[in-house]
């Protein structure tokens, strides 16, 4: 029963994190929704999964994904939004500030030989 | 070689927790993983292996991780709250904050927990300042959005991996 609603919170707020995929404006905010909300999600799933079969193989697999997925999901977004910035993709009409435009270039040209 | 050791060892644990087996042909599977994967990526881990030794830091680790998990499960309702709502109240930016903490591992991990929590993502790190791009830029002083980005982790943190 506990796993059922864990799994059952986990699948709703991976459907958070794909709505706001589709409804948020640019490529950063979306990668804001893609992260948190899914990873959560996820993490509650393996932690369902964990609670219905007990600590045997699956369900210490599950427990040990849960940090794999900690690292992977925060430096995977990390790289996109660096990414995605040096390239030359604009923030969204909404954004107030963008302090990181001015210091890239800087530090772009010092790396250059 | 001290290095290689614990990374060797911290490995073969991984590995056994993943097989959780202790059958023979799983136990040199996972050295010989284990003993490649130290030979390729050993000179890159942390130089002071005597920190791994030190009680006081995983008992901070057990308090960060439940610090952790109430502010990402807070950040998630944060972000499916503004995703859901109609008018969608979101005003991103990237703001520069000021970094208290010097080591690489520990500027890692700090970058990954901000990532993980309120409407915050790691963007860069130059020299001492970390870039972030906010959902939500709340305020337009550095000293205030600092302590808000960065503060309620930076003193665990510290404590942990410094």
């Amino acid at each position: 029963m506990a796993s059922t609603i864990l799994i059952a919170i986990g699948v709703l707020f991976n459907l958070f994190g794909c709505i706001g995929l589709i409804r948020l404006p640019d490529v950063y905010n979306r990668l804001q929704s893609a992260t948190k909300t899914v990873t959560l999600g996820t993490w509650s799933i393996l932690v369902g999964v964990l609670v219905r079969y007990g600590f045997i193989d699956i369900g210490v697999k599950a427990l040990v994904a849960i940090p794999i997925l900690f690292f992977v999901a925060t430096v995977s977004a990390h790289a996109l939004v660096r990414g995605s910035h040096i390239f030359g993709i604009p923030l969204g009409k909404k954004s107030v500030r963008d302090d990181y435009e001015q210091e890239k270039n800087n530090s772009m040209k010092s790396n250059e030989p | 070689m001290k290095r290689h050791l614990a990374l060797f060892i911290l490995t073969l644990v991984f590995w056994l927790l993943i097989t959780l087996s202790l059958s023979l042909a799983s136990l040199i599977t996972g050295i010989v993983a284990a003993g490649v994967t130290t030979l390729l990526f050993g000179k890159y881990f942390v130089r002071k292996v005597g920190k791994f030794l030190e009680p006081k830091r995983y008992g901070w680790l057990l308090i960060y991780i439940f610090v952790f998990l109430w502010e990402c499960i807070k950040a998630n309702f944060d972000v499916a709250y503004r995703v859901l709502h109609p008018a969608m109240p979101i005003k991103p930016g990237i703001v520069r904050v000021q970094l208290g903490i010097q080591t690489d591992l520990a500027r890692t991990m700090l970058a990954n927990s901000i990532t993980m929590t309120p409407g915050t993502i790691a963007v860069d790190i130059i020299g001492d300042v970390m870039y972030v791009h906010w959902i939500y830029v709340s305020s337009e002083d550095p000293q205030v959005y600092s302590r808000k980005v960065s503060g309620r982790f930076e003193k665990y943190i510290e404590k942990i991996f410094e």
